[in-house]
């Protein structure tokens, strides 16, 4: 028997190996996949470019890592805004919506804010970014509560109030004509010794600051009375209530975590200082969906969310390079859009692994 | 005489345990032969042998005589045997008539055709005297009801066999005693009945033969006329059951809740469930409720406990009015609830038993320290409840509370809130859908409850179990207490005479 300190949480309980290894084949059947389209679009260069795909995150060395990490920040907190929602039984399809949001709110404050020091500046700009996400996801989850507005709809009509709103605020407030996006915010995030590590890359302090997200949410969920409140409700509202859980005010609280998630992901890119702008398109926030696969990838843990956040961001990386082995663009967003989609099924995978080590377990 | 079906030394193994060891099963045409066994003792799997879910390791099945290999349901149907499940298979928002037709549906030119299907459906419906209208959705139908269209599906495909899976656990006492009628009247036009069951008194009064298992093992088979429900309880469990609980005489005085003028709206519609209520509970008293189910119970309770609002009067407990209180409050204030739906409101089926046990408690200072859980308190207390409660699972405080049985799923409940002592204990049908031993083992917790000195509040539809636990019956009706029985005073009869509304009494 496990000794009794070991919470289910734990990263090495049976549980987790199980939804490790089924993660873990969900990929091999998504870069199979990969390689048939592949070999189907560009037979000869098909084996080539399989490769690249596979070892692309690694070219250009700490440059091409420094990317892969750059990239894999904003969706590890898109992906823990998903997975925490998912957590607490709550369908957050809206990380778009408050992606965008807090965007706004970072670019805002980082452009405008220019009198606080410049070590407050970018805690400023963050803070702001968390707290408009927070507020965007407030709105779904008061309607859930208390009207019972399923959260998919709510959360999917604020997505595009958000980028119109956006759009609209933009253009009044931190706009600039030339190049039909937003302005540069003058906060930028430190770079932590990231610089150092991964010369001429745009990875910096952000990504730390992700991983910090994902320590706290998983000990939030898995050692707290509030997470176990929260994850009560989300098995069981019925059940929770009558335990005298407020149902409706954890209801809320799991959304307004999970739009902050999603608004610090937003101001982590933003503020990156990497040259990344708000740009004025009818187009929702691509970081806020592909949250839904790094959860889905990462079986709604902490833990995992951050490495299928740092997966996806390694095999679109390694996509970008294949453009040199001649394929089109599309064909390459086919290939990861693909792997990605095959991802997803780790759970069918979880099913098939859990029962076959239970089968070998009895016997 | 002949047997319709036989499974001879049926054996089925699953990794590490041996759900069916050698069971022989014989089937009599024309009779109700019914199977006994508590939960777990491998009724289930030898109907899914039957029914061609499994594949028996060891053994044969004869029909008519004849061996047959039955590989799946569809071989099943067309041997003729059909299955009313525990939980039916029905589509909610097709039509009584769609159901019954479903997956044998008649067509003329790839376009349905059901004027046929209706005029069977009718014929059988009059025949069987199963009434239904083949219009209605299932949805909007009782679940009485439900279970004569899946009794209808086996008959509109002329199934010979019919395979009842605890087929009572669902109903109420009116609608079993419909049902009874119905499967008599099946088997005097020539069907035969399997009765899946750990219900003796409704062995007693249907079956004709009874074959029961224990732990997987065959035990025997009896005629019903020459046994009784003690000899079948002691097949079945083992050991000697007693079904008279021993109680000790108190003289209860001191009043611990009080319920003032209640009125509750219903659940389902703008009317009042609970009308005008008022009663107390004392200590070192069992008081019971009895009615049938949608009295108003469910209201009541909820009232209570504060899972619904009041829409006028008073509930006193200890002296104090908690009419308005929280449910954590009253949970902390000294109200206990054993809840009617166990998976509903009860048990957080995804938690572990541990995380279960202390739903109620994890908040206070023994299990939390400045928000954080302290799993060390956790699994001690709840091992320490485990052995007290003797609630059996897989990996102890770890088993997730899905995958226990039904019976260690209400002791883990029944643990949880006797262990929060509280001043007054709230039991909605506790023992529904349990087996003799475990109802036993709860009947004696509910008393040992009232000895120590707690008042008991128990919402029950089993009349024998009003009749052998109460110190004192109210009985609602229609959302209003119309009698206040003593028990020892009055018989099963007239208390189903008020239940039915037929009789009214006085109520103090």
């Amino acid at each position: 028997m496990m000794p009794k300190w070991i919470g289910k949480s734990d990263l090495l309980s049976e549980k987790n190996l199980v939804s490790l290894t089924s993660s873990i084949s969900a990929i091999l059947v998504g870069m199979l996949f990969g390689l048939v389209i592949l070999l189907i679009s560009n037979p000869a260069q098909a084996l080539g470019g399989f490769k690249t795909i596979l070892f692309g995150g690694f070219t250009g060395g700490a440059k091409g890592i420094g990317q892969v990490l750059y990239f894999a920040t904003p969706i590890i907190m898109t992906g823990l805004s998903v997975g925490f929602a998912f957590k607490t039984g709550l369908f957050n399809i809206g990380a778009s919506g408050q992606f965008i949001v807090g965007a706004y709110a970072a670019v805002l404050v980082g452009v405008h804010w220019t009198s606080l020091p410049p070590v407050l500046h970018w805690i400023a700009a963050l803070l702001a970014a968390g707290i408009a996400g927070g507020l965007w996801a407030l709105l779904p989850g008061i309607l859930k509560a208390y009207a019972n507005v399923h959260e998919v709809i709510a959360t999917i009509m604020m997505n595009y109030i958000g980028m119109y709103s956006v759009n609209y605020l933009v253009t009044r407030t931190v706009y600039d004509q030339l190049r039909n996006q937003s302005m540069t915010p003058v906060a930028v995030l430190p770079k932590w010794g990231m610089d150092q590590l991964f010369p001429r890359s745009s990875v910096n302090g952000g990504f730390y600051i992700a991983v910090l997200m994902v320590i706290l949410i998983h000990i939030l969920i898995n050692k707290t009375t509030f997470g176990y409140e929260l994850k009560a409700c989300g098995f069981n509202r019925d059940a929770s209530q009558y335990a005298g859980i407020n149902a409706k005010r954890n209801i809320m609280l799991s959304m307004v975590i999970a739009g902050v998630l999603a608004g610090i992901g937003a101001g982590l890119l933003f503020l990156a200082g990497s040259g990344k702008h708000i740009e004025v398109v009818d187009i929702l926030a691509v970081e806020g969906f592909n949250g839904i696969p790094v959860a889905l990838l990462g079986m709604s843990s902490p833990i995992g969310i951050l490495f299928a956040g740092l997966f996806i961001a390694y095999v679109t990386q390694g996509g970008f390079y294949l453009q040199l082995s001649n394929f089109v663009p599309e064909v390459i967003d086919i290939i990861i859009a693909a792997i990605i989609y095959f991802s997803a099924f780790s759970l069918i995978f979880k099913n098939v692994i859990g029962r076959w080590i239970r089968g070998r377990k009895e016997q | 005489m002949e047997y319709i079906i036989e499974m001879l030394g049926i054996t089925k193994m699953f990794p590490g345990v041996i759900a069916n060891d050698n069971i022989t099963l014989q089937l009599r045409k024309g009779e109700i032969h019914a199977l006994l066994g508590e939960n777990g003792a491998g009724k289930s799997t030898l109907m899914s042998v039957l029914f061609g879910l499994y594949r028996p390791d060891q053994g044969a099945i004869r029909l008519n005589g004849q061996e047959v290999q039955i590989k799946d349901p569809n071989d099943a149907n067309r041997l003729g045997i059909g299955m009313v499940h525990q939980h039916f298979k029905l589509v909610h928002n097709f039509t009584v008539i769609e159901n019954i037709v479903l997956g044998i549906e008649s067509t003329r030119h790839g376009f349905l055709s059901m004027d046929k299907a209706k005029k069977k459906v009718m014929e059988l419906s009059d025949r069987y005297n199963l009434k239904v209208d083949p219009e209605a959705l299932i949805s909007d139908i009782t679940v009485g009801m439900q279970q004569r269209v899946e009794i209808l599906k086996m008959l509109y495909r002329d199934n010979e066999i019919l395979i009842f899976d605890e087929p009572t656990a669902v109903l109420t006492p009116q609608e079993i005693e419909d049902l009874m009628e119905i499967m008599r009247g099946l088997t005097k036009e020539g069907k035969s009945i399997l009765f899946i069951t750990h219900k003796l008194k409704e062995i007693m009064a249907v079956a004709d033969r009874c074959t029961v298992l224990r732990k997987g093992k065959y035990v025997g088979t009896a005629e019903v006329a020459a046994v009784t429900k003690e000899d079948l309880s002691e097949m079945m469990v083992g050991r000697k059951v007693s079904f008279a609980v021993e109680k000790k005489s108190f003289q209860p005085e001191k009043d611990v809740f009080e319920v003032r003028n209640l009125t509750v709206k219903s659940r389902h519609n703008q009317k009042n469930a609970v009308r005008n209520v008022s009663f107390k509970v004392r200590r070192n008293e069992i008081l019971c409720i009895a009615g049938i189910d949608g009295n108003g119970q469910s209201e009541l309770v909820y009232a209570l406990t504060g899972l619904q609002p009041v829409v006028s009067g008073q509930l006193i407990m200890n002296g104090q009015d908690i009419t308005k209180a929280s449910i954590r409050q009253r949970n902390a204030g000294g109200i206990g609830h054993i809840p009617e739906d166990r998976h509903k409101h009860g048990l957080i089926l995804d938690y572990s038993l541990a995380e279960n046990l202390v739903l109620k408690n994890y908040y206070t200072e023994d299990f939390q320290h400045r928000g954080f859980i302290q799993f060390d308190a956790m699994y001690d207390y709840a091992n320490r409840l485990i052995q007290e409660f003797d609630i059996r699972s897989g990996q102890g405080p770890y088993t997730p509370a899905r995958s226990m049985s039904g019976g260690n799923q209400q002791k883990a409940i029944l643990a949880r809130e006797i262990d929060g002592n509280p001043d007054v204990l709230i039991a909605v049908q506790p023992t529904r859908g349990l087996d003799v031993g475990a109802i036993e083992y709860i009947h004696k917790q509910l008393v040992d409850q009232r000895d120590a000195g707690k008042a008991v509040l128990l919402v029950s539809l089993e009349l024998d179990e009003v009749m052998n636990l109460s110190d004192r019956i109210l009985v609602i009706f229609e959302g209003e207490m119309v009698a206040e029985l003593n028990p020892e005073e009055t018989t099963i009869q007239e208390l189903g005479l008020y239940m039915a509304g037929s009789k009214r009494g006085k109520v103090q």
